[in-house]
């Protein structure tokens, strides 16, 4: 699945459980830091709760817990990635920031097949950035399905 | 149904009023009346209707005199008038032109052709 | 839709029947008075409109004989009151005659006689002699619409539907509120159209009119329409424009932008003088809803960080008595613009109101029962976001009332009451929210009835004791309809326990008294607004939330003797008389695996909108909050025992419990209950 299109593409760098990552700059609203979070009743381990963001409500996922990556010490993941999925607006909770990569879409290339099958769901593409490996994160799939409410 | 336009209907005849009302309600409108261009003018000094349809034939003042008024108020230069025209008198389309009317609907008149009319003149 | 339903049309013939009735006695009592001698305009005019109305309105009905006639008579008045004609007894007398000949055909229309077969003759010969024959034109009726009909010529010319059009407004044009862009608009519908704008017409700023017309265009259309339908787009404005039709296409080039933004040079100084339209200013003025919605969005924002800085402050120890007033001016200032802003969307309920009379005059018709609608407190405001959602409730609960409350005429008469019923409808602000009453004098409740099917259909057990209100309240029950027949107007689709569901998920709550014989009331109160709701803020678990104190019945401490287990899993509380299940929200909301124990904690007795009763259990009360609505579906997705979340003035995000939901998941582990009606 390589990229066609001529005009290059700016992307957000940052680093989970020790592996790299990188998301569409369009995508991404603002990045802050942790603030507390309200649990919800019943969601997975990775939807930790949801935080304030100057009056809007959002949800926080733990990207890290969600694609399965060992799970480093929690008071590390300090940083929100706050990014629009579809029409919600849903923040990342990752370690760090890294960069602002500017790479032409040939450079993204289509996932290997031999790699972790839990990871695979959440990434579309990879590319090499000074010889480390840095995913393509797929956004739609982190928030967990939509299931029918109860009552 | 949220922010209904406002239209004020002026005529006379209570079946007319009546049909009017019935008609542009169902469409959607939130519909005030009166019954000459004297109690027209009275209703446009509380509300600002965003269409106006007024007939021609009408005691105290009627529909030219009533549309030479509205056209006056610096509120309703910009508002659509319409006036209800009858075929036995082809020139009072040309009479209400003249006044300020900014189409017509000739009588006798259905919904559809009225929404069409409405349609015409407002976005 | 082609005309209106013949429900709708009905009472409005009526109407039409009664006007006739008045404008005949106009149309003799003038006649009569310019046959004494009298010449006043006035009384012409008059007459003249008489005849006018009732050719009208007969058009309308397709009453042909009255149409015809009445047309006749309306051209020989036309030509009096524009004194082509001089009057003379001769012609007074005739249209006396006229007069009593329509009257005729009027009360033969309206009774269902033979208007056809009314003698018309002698006076249409008497008038022909007045009036050019060519002017008793055979009227329009309502089937002969100006249907649009291209003319198809004998040979189809190859694709010749290219249309240059050349198009220029006058000022006149503008001046009767005509549109450019709609008339480009509509003929765009035609087909497809390329438009260019010609502004070489436009003055230097300084010279320009701010009433002129300057601006053309021309458009390239390929329509398959015809020149009729192209020239019918601007019917409207003929004469304020100068417009060429031609056939033909228009050279690709013309299509580049002349001008680009960069190249128009800002203007340096204007010696223009400042404007003179703004001479009457404007009172009122139109703005888009989604900016007020953005407006208000900010407000609260705003009204929330004003909190979060009040209670950081308030952690403060070394503060000066002086150090409150700035915030409590603050306070004051935010409320205040919070107060103003919601008013600009608020909205009077009399537009509601407006549309009740309708349904009264539907179901009118419908029941054969006659009702006055009454309404008062038409100026009672209430936010937009209400409104729109009172409009189903109400229309519900007039038909139910007119459809079982109120009696036929004859039942009336019988019972010693006026054959008209009437239904009061009143609204009012009451403690901050609004209440709206909808009463009448109809029969009121048949609780002996009401009684029996509640039994029949599992609602009450046969032996449960009832008081009249608890009965009363048994309307609201799903399924509920004592009509041995459905009918057809109550029977669409609505009971009052869905007009119940309706109001309550609004935040209201509904409530009905009742005496036999005299007519029932039922009572709405709302929120003033959807956006903002009245909680109880309790600690559960660690974590606060919120309960809708819409749902809240009462707070108790749950003790011991009280306390009845029901299955290995599930705690009853005795209260008033029944049992109820003590949910522990902690445990449900998975906040803590350990249940609490009851007496360490306060059960709230809230109650779903079904009338089901739950105690829930939480670990302190710590206050009462107005919050402000977040929903959860916006960024995130519905989740099962939350309605919604708000935030807090610590600024931390809080959850607003579904009670419905609550309650509904317990009675699954509880299935024998005994509900607790109202």
């Amino acid at each position: 699945m390589g990229e066609t299109g001529t005009k290059p593409r700016e992307l957000v760098a940052f680093s989970v459980g020790g592996q790299e990552f990188c998301i569409d700059v369009m995508l991404v609203r603002e990045i802050r830091g942790w603030a507390p979070v309200t649990p919800l009743p019943h969601a997975p381990a990775y939807v930790r709760g949801l935080m304030n963001l100057r009056g809007t409500v959002l949800p926080i996922v733990d990207v890290g817990a969600r694609l399965g990556l060992p799970d480093t010490e929690t008071p590390l993941r300090r940083v929100i990635v706050v990014v629009w999925i579809d029409t919600q607006l849903v923040g990342l909770l990752v370690d760090a920031v890294l960069d602002i990569l500017t790479v032409s879409p040939d450079a993204l290339q289509p996932t290997p097949d031999v790699g972790c099958e839990t990871i695979e769901p959440f990434v579309t593409a990879v590319l090499t950035v000074e010889e480390r490996m840095v995913c393509l994160l797929a956004l739609k799939n982190l928030l967990p399905e939509d299931d029918a409410q109860a009552a | 149904m949220s922010d209904a336009k406002t239209i004020l209907t002026v005529d006379d005849s209570v079946t007319i009023r009546e049909m009017l009302f019935a008609a542009l309600s169902d469409l959607g409108y939130r519909v005030l009346q009166a019954v000459d261009g004297i109690d027209g003018l009275a209703s446009l000094r509380d509300e600002e209707p965003d269409v106006i349809v007024t007939d021609i034939n009408m005691p105290r003042l009627d529909g030219i005199g009533f549309i030479k008024h509205v056209r006056k108020d610096q509120r309703y230069c910009g508002t659509p008038i319409l006036v209800l025209t009858t075929e036995s008198d082809p020139d009072c389309k040309a009479r209400a032109r003249e006044a300020g009317a900014t189409g017509w609907i000739q009588k006798p008149f259905d919904p559809a052709k009225l929404a069409e009319a409405i349609r015409r003149v407002t976005a | 839709m082609h005309t209106l339903p013949p429900e709708v049309l009905a009472p409005i013939k009526l109407v039409f029947f009664q006007e006739c009735e008045e404008l005949l006695g106009e149309l003799e009592t003038g006649l009569q008075a310019l046959k004494n001698g009298d010449r006043d305009k006035e009384v012409v005019n008059t007459v003249f409109r008489a005849a006018h109305s009732i050719k009208g309105g007969a058009a309308t009905f397709g009453l042909n004989a009255l149409v015809h006639f009445s047309h006749t008579f309306e051209n020989v008045l036309a030509k009096v009151r524009s004194e082509d004609i001089a009057l003379n007894d001769e012609l007074l007398s005739a249209m006396l005659r006229a007069t009593d000949v329509l009257a005729d055909l009027v009360r033969a229309e309206r009774d269902g006689g033979n208007a056809a077969a009314i003698e018309t003759n002698d006076l249409e010969e008497a008038f022909a002699r007045y009036v050019a024959p060519e002017a008793i034109m055979q009227p329009s009726l309502a089937e002969f619409d100006d249907l649009e009909f291209t003319p198809v010529p004998a040979f189809e010319p190859p694709k010749e539907n290219d249309w240059i059009i050349r198009f220029h407004p006058h000022a006149d044009l503008y001046a009767k509120a005509n549109e450019p862009l709609l008339l480009l608009r509509d003929l765009g519908r035609l087909g497809q159209a390329r438009v260019i704008l010609d502004d070489t017409g436009i003055p230097p700023l300084a010279e320009l009119d701010p009433d002129g017309a300057y601006l053309g265009w021309t458009i390239a259309l390929r329509s398959p329409a015809g020149e009729e339908a192209i020239r019918r787009v601007f019917e409207f404005v003929e004469g304020d424009c100068d417009l060429e039709v031609a056939r033909g296409v228009l050279p690709a080039s013309l299509f580049v932008p002349k001008r680009r933004a960069e190249d128009i040079k800002p203007l340096r100084d204007t010696k223009a003088p400042p404007s003179s339209a703004f001479k009457n200013p404007i009172q009122t003025i139109r703005v888009d809803t989604d900016r007020v919605e953005k407006l208000v969005n900010l407000v609260t924002e705003l009204v929330i960080a004003q909190s979060m800085l009040t209670q950081r402050l308030s952690t403060y120890e070394h503060l000066d008595p002086g150090d409150e007033l700035p915030l409590d001016e603050m306070h004051a200032l935010t409320r205040d613009i919070q107060e103003s802003v919601m008013a600009i969307r608020a909205q009077s309920v009399g537009f509601v109101f407006k549309r009740l009379s309708r349904v009264v005059r539907e179901v009118e018709t419908a029941t054969g029962k006659q009702v006055s609608l009454v309404t008062h407190g038409e100026d009672t405001e209430v936010d937009r976001t209400v409104i729109e959602r009172l409009a189903d409730p109400l229309t519900h609960m007039i038909r139910n009332a007119i459809d079982h409350g109120i009696e036929t005429p004859e039942e009336r008469i019988a019972a010693g009451k006026p054959a008209k019923g009437t239904v009061h409808v009143t609204a009012a602000h009451r403690g901050g929210r609004i209440v709206i009453e909808i009463s009448d004098d109809g029969r009121g409740i048949d609780r002996a009835r009401v009684r029996a099917i509640a039994v029949e259909r599992g609602v009450v057990s046969p032996g449960a004791e009832l008081s009249d209100q608890d009965i009363d309240h048994l309307i609201f029950a799903p399924g509920f309809s004592t009509a041995a027949t459905v009918s057809e107007i109550s029977g669409r689709g609505v009971g009052l326990d869905v007009v119940k569901r309706g109001i309550q998920a609004l935040g209201g709550r509904i409530a009905v008294t009742s005496e036999q014989g005299k007519g029932s009331t039922f009572a709405l109160s709302l929120p003033l607004t959807l956006a903002v709701l009245d909680g109880m803020l309790v600690s559960v678990g660690g974590e606060s939330l919120i309960v809708p104190l819409t749902s809240l019945l009462e707070t108790i401490r749950p003790r011991t003797q009280d306390l009845r287990p029901a299955g290995p899993a599930a705690l009853l509380m005795h209260y008033r008389g029944a049992y109820v299940p003590l949910i522990d929200l902690a445990c449900v909301l998975g906040y803590r695996a350990q249940s609490l124990p009851p007496e360490k904690g306060v059960a709230l007795i809230v109650e779903d909108d079904i009338g089901v009763s739950a105690g829930l259990l939480v670990d302190e009360i710590l206050g009462q909050q107005q919050v402000v609505i977040k929903s959860l579906q916006a960024n995130y997705r519905a989740v099962s025992g939350v309605a919604a979340a708000t935030i807090m003035g610590d600024g931390r995000v809080a959850l607003i419990v579904d009670v419905n939901a609550i309650i509904a998941a317990q009675r699954h582990k509880i299935p024998t209950l005994e509900k607790r009606a109202g």
